[in-house]
């Protein structure tokens, strides 16, 4: 409002925006950001399009579109005919008996009851167009010209059955009970599970963060070896301490492990870890002054409780609530092991895919599936983003004061969750070393003479061993760079935006559903990629992607916490990114890199669900391993798979820590602040 | 708003520069000239678009329309890396994980130049900011003021042709504040580089820069050294901006301006006879006399309502009739004419500082 300013023009006169040239710097942060934006694409949103694509085509036998000639000895043809006229004069097949999947055969033979593959009669056959195709032996014919065939050759034709694309494997999903029920159990069971793991979770994290319980360090340790383990491993303990000859059955009063009861104390074992880190951040956060207002103000220590701690912690539980759900719902080694005869969605995939070679189901049910884990990750997502405006700068850190009683009681429901988490892991250790449970308890290392078994034997132990160290490293390499590149490139707005997308929709996609995607994509004989099928690098592409978010969102926020001026101060200096990249952000991000590729590893050796579908006979892996041992009943050895991968990975975590130790440090002099 | 001295060819030449941020336009339409060799400071409070100028001529976010030449080169559309500045931000940006000495040779590793040669020109700069004992030290290890000298040091170490300075100072405590501004205006001076600061601190503007650019609401309202700035305000809000002003609507007599209660000679040249203008009067143009002076313009006979003690001087608060007035009186003087709180003191406004500027509604 001065007087004598030139405010002359208000809008800003009419042209295009002034932009900078792209440098080399530029230039190379978009080919990276490119670069590993197609290996996304790749990855993922291809074999999902892939995927969703074949959920909606069905298979089935059209009989209108061939017809077949028949002569008698002499060479005397008869009429040509319609194989579907033939059909509806016979009743053999009715429209349901036609429906197929990719694979099927049908030999026309199966329309002439007389038909003797001795006999000097001859044949012919054609399909109506060149799309009726049909098998002689092993070549297929794509032609609408007359074939004609001998008795015996006859004998050896079969015809393929023709796509449709339309909604017809959904309908078939729901008018089938046994595949819909699915969706209750696994909905029941994942809610089960959330509540109880969501009970125990936040009553340990509350003696850890708000009470001065002692073993603090202990229990924080005891409260991460679920994370060590595939989650089939409890089912296996399961068994052998509720199954049919387990110590602990009678607790059961009759009822049986096998089904919704195992699934849910696995899960609970399995879910825990997660719960309880979401839940323990929550906790730390509080403020002492609001304690000290609830104080003043008398109330009591249950109503501090309802109206201080449960509202601070409530963003915490509901993320912590939705990520138990999710990995219930989606996982598969633990129903595998120990749910019997009570079918799960995911287990359905398996069923459908492995056991029935129905793949187009399969892409249903993983639809389906697809639905709970990305409405789960939506909510997270959005509550995540509102748990941070509650942290503020001026808040005082809680302390906690003691009081013997109540710090008794924290400490006894710790050792009880404790005491659960270390049962399972001892059930499992004592089964891998007993030679016949539960008739010669003799001790023995024989269930560790994985050569002797069905499943892989110690070559699936190293092949997990380089699949987990692969994907660590190139994992940690891809996640590390495309977060810097899309986190410090300068313009290129809607390249950034639509990276950012793909880098966050892995946490949303279950394992089982990438699994069966990447089948579609990367087993078809068009694809080039085709060539890494059933190789390594398919498993480690597949687990580098199954486990892409976690890894690129501890890596922008390490990312974002490094000063924004660095690079304009380089190019100010006219030094290349890469310089600032190798000798500042790398250095200075370590730890952060560090957390990534153990982070990596330690999933890469217990997932089960992404590699299940992907691993052949030279790269079966250990946890898989694990699920194929028990199938087959060896379930000793089974447990002592199980318990190799949880000393590498107990290994790992040590080595890990030593590490970052080493480089705190050797850089405490510029950590210092 | 163009350069009063056009004998030299400018270094930086800025020409209808506009920046906008969706609907907001941060920066109109902005005509600024820079010398080589000048310190120019861009003054102004938060928002006013001095940091957005600042980074359209570092290549950091490009403007929406105009250009900019430096050398005369033009650099509009050049991106960060391809001009030639160095820059010291508010943070400082100091790499944390290496040394002093690795800070600042950064720039110059990298660029085929030998290695003792680096190594003298680092020696050289630390020497330069006075710090030549702490090369092995980390950032971490160092002061806040230290910290900002080697961020300086880091910058200049390439001899860049335009020095940008990004509210340098603001993170530091007000000893050690004083303290850096003449350092880095003798280094100026020393080096000769053409150097841009961006500071809302006009103490910082006025004591450090040769020609000072004060900004408002994306738009330049002066430019000018720090004493036309102070003594004549082209506009109200540089006048309240820099140093403080009683100031009152009032109306424009021939040599005159008539307000409520008061009736002043001032420089009236520009504003018509009869037109509203509003009348800004510095605290310490307000003289006080002895009761005995000579008769002279503007000699105004006023009532001591308050003193406040303020240090280095007072601040009277002053009755005129009706009309309230703050003035600053030096202790010499309230020793002198033993001014009180409810005593009785003539003061005088000298006619030339009686700032007259074009009325808000006019």
């Amino acid at each position: 409002m001065s007087g004598a300013s030139v405010q002359t023009a208000t809008a800003l006169p009419p042209g295009r925006d002034t932009r900078l040239a792209v440098d080399r710097d530029g230039w190379i942060k978009r080919f990276f950001v490119i670069v590993i934006g197609l290996y996304l694409v790749g990855a993922l949103a291809l074999p999902l399009y892939a995927m969703l694509s074949k959920s909606f085509v069905t298979y089935s036998f059209d009989l209108s579109r061939y017809e077949v000639m028949r002569s008698d000895a002499e060479g005397n043809w008869g009429p040509a005919r319609s194989l579907a006229a033939i059909n509806d004069e016979l009743g053999r097949f009715t429209p349901q008996d036609l429906a197929s999947n990719v694979n099927g055969r049908l030999a026309p033979t199966e329309f002439f009851p007389d038909f003797s593959f001795r006999s000097p009669e001859r044949w012919r056959i054609r399909g109506l167009d060149a799309e009726s195709h049909y098998l002689v032996g092993l070549d297929l014919i794509r032609s609408d010209e007359w074939r004609e065939l001998d008795s015996n050759t006859f004998r050896r034709v079969n015809l393929r059955p023709l796509p449709k694309t339309g909604m017809d494997n959904y309908s078939a999903y729901f008018s089938n009970p046994a595949l819909f029920g699915s969706i209750g159990n696994s909905v029941t069971i994942a809610a089960i599970s959330t509540v109880i793991t969501l009970f125990l979770a936040f009553g340990f994290a509350y003696a850890i963060n708000r009470t001065c319980m002692r073993f603090k360090s202990t229990f924080r340790m005891i409260a991460m070896m679920p994370i060590l383990v595939p989650s089939l491993l409890p089912g296996i303990a399961l068994v052998y301490m509720f199954g049919t000859q387990g110590y602990l059955t009678p607790l059961l009063m009759g009822h049986s492990i096998y089904g919704p009861i195992g699934i849910v104390i696995g899960s609970v074992f399995f879910t825990f870890p997660h719960a309880f880190l979401i839940i323990s951040t929550a906790l730390s956060i509080a403020d002492q002054r609001q304690y000290e207002a609830a104080e003043s103000l008398r109330a009591s220590s249950w109503r501090t409780f309802w109206t201080v701690t449960i509202p601070g912690a409530r963003y915490g539980l509901i993320s912590a609530a939705f990520v138990t759900f999710t990995l219930v719902i989606t996982d598969f080694g633990l129903p595998k092991v120990i749910g019997g005869q009570y079918n799960v969605l995911a287990v359905d995939i398996y069923k459908q895919v492995i056991g029935q070679q129905n793949f187009e189901m399969g892409a249903v049910v993983s639809v389906i599936l697809l639905v709970p884990a990305v409405l789960a990750f939506v909510v997270d997502r959005i509550v995540t983003r509102r748990q941070v405006s509650l942290l503020s700068a001026r808040s005082v850190p809680f302390q906690p004061r003691p009081d013997r009683k109540a710090d008794r009681l924290w400490l006894l429901w710790c050792i009880c969750v404790a005491l659960f988490i270390t049962s399972i892991i001892a059930t499992c250790q004592a089964a891998a070393l007993i030679r016949f449970w539960p008739y010669d308890l003799t001790p023995t290392l024989a269930n560790y003479d994985f050569n002797r078994m069905d499943g892989g034997g110690w070559a699936a132990y190293w092949n997990s061993l380089q699949m987990a160290g692969w994907t660590a490293v190139v994992g940690t390499v891809i996640v590390f760079t495309g977060a810097y590149m899309v986190e410090k490139i300068d313009g290129f707005r809607s390249g950034r935006t639509l990276f950012q997308f793909l880098a966050m929709l892995p946490m949303a996609i279950p394992g089982m559903v990438l699994g069966l995607a990447y089948i579609f994509f990367f087993n078809d004989p068009a694809n080039p990629a085709n060539v890494i099928y059933g190789t390594m690098v398919i498993l480690v592409v597949s687990t580098v992607t199954h486990f892409y978010t976690v890894g690129h969102l501890t890596a922008l926020t390490a990312l974002k916490q490094i000063d924004a001026e660095f690079e304009p101060v380089a190019s100010s200096l006219r030094q290349p990114f890469w310089r600032l990249f190798g000798r500042v952000t790398v250095p200075v991000c370590l730890p952060t890199i560090l957390d990534i590729s153990i982070y990596m590893f330690v999933n890469a050796m217990t997932t089960v669900s992404a590699v299940v579908f992907l691993y052949s006979t030279k790269t079966a892996l250990a946890s898989v391993a694990v699920l194929n041992m028990d199938d087959a009943g060896t379930i000793a050895p089974a447990a002592a798979m199980g318990m190799m991968i949880f000393y590498t990975n107990a290994a790992a975590r040590i080595l890990h820590a030593m590490a970052s130790r080493r480089i705190m440090r050797r850089t405490q002099a510029w950590r210092v602040r | 708003m163009t350069d009063r001295t056009p004998a030299a060819q400018p270094y930086l030449e800025i020409r209808n520069l506009w920046k906008a941020f969706g609907d907001f336009v941060a920066l109109r339409d902005i005509d600024l000239d820079i010398h080589p060799g000048e310190f120019v400071c861009f003054l102004g409070p938060s928002g006013c678009g001095k940091t957005t100028l600042l980074r359209a001529i570092a290549g950091l976010d490009p403007q929406s329309r105009g250009t900019i030449r430096q050398g005369g080169k033009d650099i509009s559309t050049l991106p960060a890396s391809g001009r030639d500045y160095g820059i010291v931000f508010q943070s400082y940006a100091l790499f944390p994980n290496l040394t002093v000495e690795r800070n600042i040779a950064f720039g110059l590793e990298n660029t085929g130049r030998p290695k003792a040669e680096i190594k003298a020109r680092v020696a050289e700069l630390l020497a330069l900011v006075g710090l030549p004992e702490q090369g092995q030290k980390y950032p971490a290890q160092l002061s806040g003021g230290q910290q900002q000298r080697i961020a300086l040091a880091r910058a200049i170490a390439i001899s860049p042709g335009l020095l940008l300075l990004d509210e340098p100072l603001s993170a530091l405590d007000a000893k050690v504040r004083v303290h850096l501004r003449h350092e880095i205006k003798e280094l100026q001076r020393k080096l000769g580089v053409t150097t841009i600061m961006v500071t809302h601190d006009q103490e910082e503007a006025l004591s450090m820069a040769d020609r000072i650019v004060v900004m408002n609401h994306g738009v330049i309202e002066q430019v000018g050294t720090p004493t036309e700035i102070y003594r004549h305000p082209a506009t109200l809000f540089v006048a309240d901006f820099i140093g403080e002003t009683n100031h009152f609507d009032a109306q424009v007599q021939s040599g005159r301006v008539q307000m409520a209660g008061l009736d002043l000679a001032a420089v009236t040249g520009g504003h018509a006879p009869g037109s509203a203008v509003r009348v800004a009067i510095r605290p310490e143009d307000i003289l006080p006399m002895a009761s005995d002076a000579p008769e002279a313009e503007n000699r105004l006979a006023a009532q001591v309502a308050d003193m406040e003690f303020l240090g280095s001087y007072w601040r009277a608060h002053l009755k005129v009739g009706e009309v309230a007035l703050v003035a600053n009186f030096s202790m010499n003087a309230v020793r002198r004419f033993d001014i009180r709180s409810g005593a009785a003191q003539l003061v005088e406004i000298p006619a030339e500082r009686v700032l007259v500027f074009r009325g808000a509604s006019a």
